[in-house]
């Protein structure tokens, strides 16, 4: 793969002009046509030099440029952000919850985002930070699954997917990526979540949540968590806190997408809109308070337990 | 585009007291709007054709919407220069692929294709908001949208550009009849399935609004319309069909042609 690394080194004086030129070089002449490779991948799959500006700091260019750190509101260039996500290892399986809500700065640009990106069968990723760059490196983490079932006759273990990904995103540290994901998939030794970001951190965990978000999703998840949840519960769980984010955070909502990865692949459960359950549970909380005032009143002496 | 940020002052003593601070800045905001919307099956692809930069018109005519193929349609709205470059290297992407495999590349294809193209600029982008209309394989009207980076998704309708935030909270009323109700006793809602005179109205309208609350938005509006194959055109072509202004003009097959037909319609917008 070519590291952009070696490209941002400066290049030599007597290098020729057409070597310079990255982001039309093709190394020979039969790279068009059916080997041409597909956008920046080349025919063998790699990732064919991203362009990168000739300025004495990249980074800071697209700092200038792009609202991407959050650091710069008013560039031109926003890209999607903001978001609530989460994951849960539990008895059954694996819970991956996701918001649909994308924001560029106070504008919600869509409301339909599918923030879970579905790897193959038994890997889930979550999306949270950048939209293109979650997006585009777990597709790219398909192909090289797949590969490597291929090349060894045997699926990819959830480790190694996401050790791949978090490798990728190494490279790229510093250069000004924003991603925070979660691999989720059960392979040879059960159900598995890893977190992984973008300045390369990568965790093994039970329960994680990430974005914007992540806070009060956090708060409904830890008072609701036990491993011996059923399947019903968890997912109630999974989904209640995404409704809670949603409502709190102005930077999460629209709908809930659902998914439990199981012993035998992934079940996508639903989508949920986060303002109609809402007031769906207001609804449920008020009537159980009535309820339970009826029947104080029904019997004055009644003791609180 | 200022080059620096401070006019050179001529000072006796000392001409360069500070450093003349250089930026690298090649973007600019060339206005204008463009939106697409999907049906059962054909799909709707606009933008108008002013192209400023401030408060100065460089142009009233300025294509945003190119035909790709006979069942692809790309829209264009951010940085023109950018947006130029990025659909003549889409093209030749789209002929390279066809002197390979014989045969055009599918519209979902050319959605990947276009992701990948603008995310090998992730750290360099192209300022450039894409919308990509057409049918889709199953002969189902499509729209795909897209970041300057190269997040995607497929969706029924989208607006983009200066004047998105005046036009999409409209589509998302009119096509996903958001914050509406039927009538007690009446049919749901089934969004995407308007009929062809509904969706070319709605078109129309958005941009005859945002010409009036945008200065950067008007001069004339560009139309295409791609049809699935086998569909009648008498919604469109009949008599009396199209409103007061409007020109039609239909664009042969660029291939062979497998039957779908794509319809570019012009109408004049205030230039105020």
């Amino acid at each position: 793969m070519n590291s952009v690394l070696t490209q941002l080194q400066p290049s030599a004086p007597h290098q020729s002009r057409l070597e310079e030129d990255d982001e039309f070089e093709r190394t020979d002449a039969a790279s068009w046509g059916s080997m041409a490779g597909f956008g920046n991948l080349s025919r063998t799959g790699g990732v064919q030099g991203m362009s990168v500006p000739r300025v004495s700091d990249p980074t800071s260019f697209l700092d200038m440029h792009t609202d991407n750190m959050s650091s710069n509101p008013e560039a031109k260039i926003k890209i999607a952000h903001g978001t609530t996500t989460l994951a849960f290892k539990f008895q059954g399986g694996v819970i991956v919850a996701v918001d649909s809500r994308a924001t560029a700065g106070s504008y919600v640009a869509s409301g339909t985002v599918k923030k879970v990106i579905e790897i193959n069968k038994f890997l889930l990723g979550t999306m949270a930070g950048g939209a293109a760059d979650c997006q585009y490196w777990e597709t790219y983490l398909g192909m090289q699954c797949r590969l490597y079932e291929l090349r060894n006759k045997e699926r990819i273990s959830v480790a190694a997917a996401s050790k791949i990904l978090s490798n990728i995103v190494y490279q790229y540290k510093g250069m000004g990526l924003s991603m925070g994901t979660m691999v989720c998939g059960w392979d040879k030794t059960g159900p598995c979540i890893f977190y992984v970001d973008d300045d390369g951190q990568r965790l093994k965990g039970d329960l994680f949540s990430v974005g914007s978000g992540s806070t009060f999703a956090y708060g409904v998840l830890d008072q609701g968590y036990r491993w011996d949840l059923t399947d019903e519960e968890a997912q109630e769980l999974g989904r209640r806190s995404i409704i809670a984010a949603g409502h709190r955070d102005a930077y999460s909502g629209n709908t809930c997408n659902l998914y439990h990865v199981k012993q035998d692949g992934w079940d996508f459960i639903g989508n949920y809109d986060v303002n109609e359950l809402w007031y769906e549970y207001e609804g449920k909380k008020k009537a159980e308070r009535e309820s339970q005032n009826a029947a104080a009143a029904a019997s004055p002496m009644a003791v609180e337990p | 585009m200022a080059l620096y940020r401070n006019a050179p002052v001529a000072h006796a003593q000392e001409p360069t007291a500070a450093p003349i601070e250089h930026r690298f800045n090649p973007y600019s905001d060339n206005g204008g709007s463009i939106l697409a919307i999907a049906g059962k099956d054909f799909s709707v692809i606009a933008g108008d054709t002013r192209q400023s930069e401030g408060y100065n018109i460089q142009t009233r005519y300025a294509r945003k919407v190119w035909q790709l193929t006979d069942k692809a349609v790309l829209a264009t709205n951010g940085f023109a220069a950018d947006g130029n470059n990025f659909v003549k290297r889409v093209k030749q992407r789209l002929e390279w692929y066809e002197h390979a495999h014989h045969k055009p590349m599918g519209l979902k294809s050319i959605a990947r294709m276009i992701q990948t193209m603008l995310y090998g600029k992730r750290f360099f982008p192209y300022y450039v908001y894409n919308i990509l209309g057409g049918i889709e394989e199953d002969g189902s009207g499509a729209v795909y949208s897209f970041d300057p980076v190269g997040s995607y998704e497929r969706e029924a309708c989208r607006a983009a550009g200066a004047a998105q935030s005046l036009i999409q909270p409209f589509l998302d009323n009119q096509i996903y009849f958001k914050n509406q109700q039927p009538e007690p006793g009446s049919q749901p809602f089934i969004p995407g399935n308007l009929p062809l005179a509904t969706v070319l109205s709605l078109v129309v309208d958005s941009f005859t609004s945002a010409t009036e609350r945008h200065i950067e938005v008007g001069d004339g509006m560009e139309i295409y319309i791609v049809m699935n194959k086998g569909r009648t055109t008498d919604d469109l072509l009949g008599e009396g069909k199209l409103q007061k202004g409007m020109q039609i003009e239909e664009l042969g097959a660029l291939g062979e042609g497998s039957g779908e037909r794509t319809f570019l319609v012009r109408q004049a917008l205030k230039r105020d």
